[in-house]
């Protein structure tokens, strides 16, 4: 992370930056129905971190993960991968990083050590150490019992876990992950994370996209919120979180009517609770102050509870929209 | 990695078409119920022609007529048997798995000839299979030497030559059924031929059709060969029709490929 590292090679920016991407556009569609997936987004990822794009379903995640492993091509813009640029230097690139993105990239009709020794092979490995790479990934995925039967046949959890495995023959650099917990059950998310916590500390950059405010938060070194196709916010998880309130006062108030009064002044709604949550540095005597100033006849709100913000705050903060949430933020 | 870098261009392009030819064996050695009917079918059809429509039908040729249906299934089981290739690389384009291998730096034509490559060694032994049963029946085919190599080197072209076409129509199609009905083109243009009939016998307005597709000569060539009679030019006319496809099918999915992945 440290820009003072002695440079003693000739290309500096390698030894530091996994990622910079300058002014990346893309656009899908043609005539009147074109769409601007990517508005001019500049991103820069420092080696051996992880960095996390942030954002809701259509923001252009899977687009930017794309374009910087090689597989699209940019309408504009730059982009440096592992060194390497990714529109001039593509096969450096692919050699340099992996992509396990949100659909099965193993095949199903294949057991999971077939498919990752063929990924070996493909590789340029011989058949032995092809055979040895599969079997050394099986057991760091804990998939070493499974390896023999068809990835047909797994959990959601095992096959992410393989999908993950095969991107890993090549040993990259750099990692991109694309939603990868996206659908997973809450014990799978963990082993997940934790997958991606072992890969960090071995030394991979590791780029991931997700729609969890909480993923990013828990495995991110530095996170990019993404909007519409333009970068809203960057910085670390504490860097956004004091970007707004510290706090949030969620309070239950008494009917429709008072909801709908209040909801303009509200950064999170669940109008089936009656619940509007507000801004506030949770100190007491402005708590006070603003439960007197929204319902000071004192019939309104019905109870209150005060939480520290959370991303999921930062993210109405930052793009404008109070998400209605019918469900709290997953586990 | 240090193998792959130090590997040539064009040897990584023969290991990666390699494993990508065994991927797809295997995938079709664990979807039997597929090959079996791409199999069925063309044998089903021999025997309902040779038993049920065959007594009527008049080749004019003096040979009984299995020997005159024989070449046409062993094409028709071509067909259906690349059909296969067109729905393997339709599902292969929607799914994940080709962009992982794209990420591993695969190209698209090694995919593509590893399905055409499989889809060639099915067809060889499905055709085995389909000459044993006609054996059976009552085929018994007089070639030279010459002659039957050469018959085996125009059919394995033909199945190269429709299997990559096959691959083209599987990036071309939506959906893996709609891929499928690449069978039954392939069926349906066995018809207006040689195949079940001598064309003599049909109406004259689809004469020029059925003597200039590129079934109606593989097949004249096979028969002429297989019976030990004169063929005179066409299995060069057959050739020519196969390198024409085949340099279509190639140039035409090597732009398809890159136009569904960009």
């Amino acid at each position: 992370m440290s820009p003072e590292r002695p440079l003693e090679v000739a290309d500096p920016e390698r030894r530091t930056r996994a990622i910079s991407a300058i002014g990346l556009e893309k656009s899908y569609g043609r005539g009147d129905r074109r769409v601007k997936v990517l508005d001019g987004i500049d991103l820069t990822v420092e080696r051996g971190t992880v960095f996390s794009l942030l954002g809701p379903n259509g923001a252009g995640k899977t687009t930017a993960v794309r374009i910087l492993a090689t597989l699209a091509d940019a309408d504009g813009g730059t982009a440096r991968v592992a060194g390497y640029d990714v529109r001039t230097q593509r096969r450096q690139v692919r050699r340099a990083v992996s992509l396990t993105g949100q659909f099965a990239s193993v095949d199903e009709k294949q057991t999971g050590e077939e498919n990752l020794r063929m990924m070996a092979r493909l590789g340029g490995l011989s058949r032995p150490a092809a055979r040895r790479r599969a079997a050394e990934l099986l057991e760091r995925f804990d998939l070493t019992a499974a390896g023999r039967r068809l990835t047909g046949t797994y959990s959601g959890g095992m096959r992410r876990r393989l999908d993950l495995a095969a991107g890993l023959v090549g040993e990259p650099e750099v990692i991109f992950l694309d939603e990868p917990t996206t659908g997973l059950d809450p014990r799978s998310r963990q082993e997940l994370w934790r997958v991606v916590r072992d890969l960090s500390a071995g030394g991979s950059t590791v780029f991931l996209t997700t729609q969890y405010l909480e993923e990013a938060d828990q495995l991110a070194d530095r996170i990019a919120v993404l909007d519409g196709g333009r970068l809203v916010a960057e910085g670390t998880a504490a860097e956004l979180k004091s970007r707004v309130s510290g706090h949030r006062l969620d309070v239950v108030v008494a009917d429709a009517a008072a909801y709908e009064r209040l909801a303009p002044l509200a950064v999170q709604r669940s109008a089936d609770t009656l619940t509007l949550g507000l801004p506030t540095d949770g100190t007491a005597t402005r708590v006070r102050a603003l439960l007197d100033e929204i319902d000071p006849e004192r019939r309104d709100v019905v109870s209150f509870t005060v939480h520290s913000a959370s991303l999921d705050d930062v993210f109405m903060a930052l793009t404008g929209r109070a998400k209605t949430t019918k469900e709290p933020t997953h586990v | 990695m240090s193998d792959a870098a130090t590997m040539s261009p064009g040897g990584r392009a023969l290991n990666n078409s390699l494993v990508m030819t065994a991927r797809s064996l295997r995938l079709s050695s664990r979807n039997v119920d597929a090959v079996f009917t791409s199999l069925m079918l063309p044998i089903m059809l021999m025997l309902i022609f040779v038993y049920l429509f065959g007594g009527a039908i008049s080749t004019g040729t003096g040979e009984p007529y299995v020997a005159y249906v024989v070449p046409g299934v062993l094409l028709l089981c071509a067909g259906f048997g690349s059909s296969g290739t067109a729905v393997s690389v339709n599902e292969d384009m929607k799914g994940g798995i080709i962009d992982r291998l794209r990420s591993l730096d695969v190209a698209g034509a090694a995919i593509l000839a590893g399905h055409v490559a499989s889809s060639a060694v099915r067809n060889v032994v499905s055709t085995v299979l389909v000459l044993g049963v006609a054996l059976l029946i009552g085929f018994r085919p007089t070639p030279t030497l010459p002659g039957a190599l050469a018959a085996a080197g125009l059919l394995l072209a033909f199945i190269i030559a429709i299997s990559w076409l096959a691959a083209a129509v599987g990036l071309l199609t939506g959906s893996p059924e709609a891929a499928g009905a690449f069978s039954f083109f392939m069926m349906f243009l066995t018809y207006p031929s040689s195949t079940f009939a001598p064309i003599a016998t049909m109406p004259s307005w689809i004469h020029g059709f059925a003597y200039n597709q590129p079934v109606t000569p593989v097949i004249e060539s096979l028969r002429g060969l297989l019976l030990n009679q004169p063929v005179g030019t066409d299995p060069w006319v057959a050739l020519a029709w196969c390198g024409g496809i085949l340099l279509v099918a190639v140039g035409l999915s090597g732009r398809l490929f890159r136009n569904r992945t960009a």
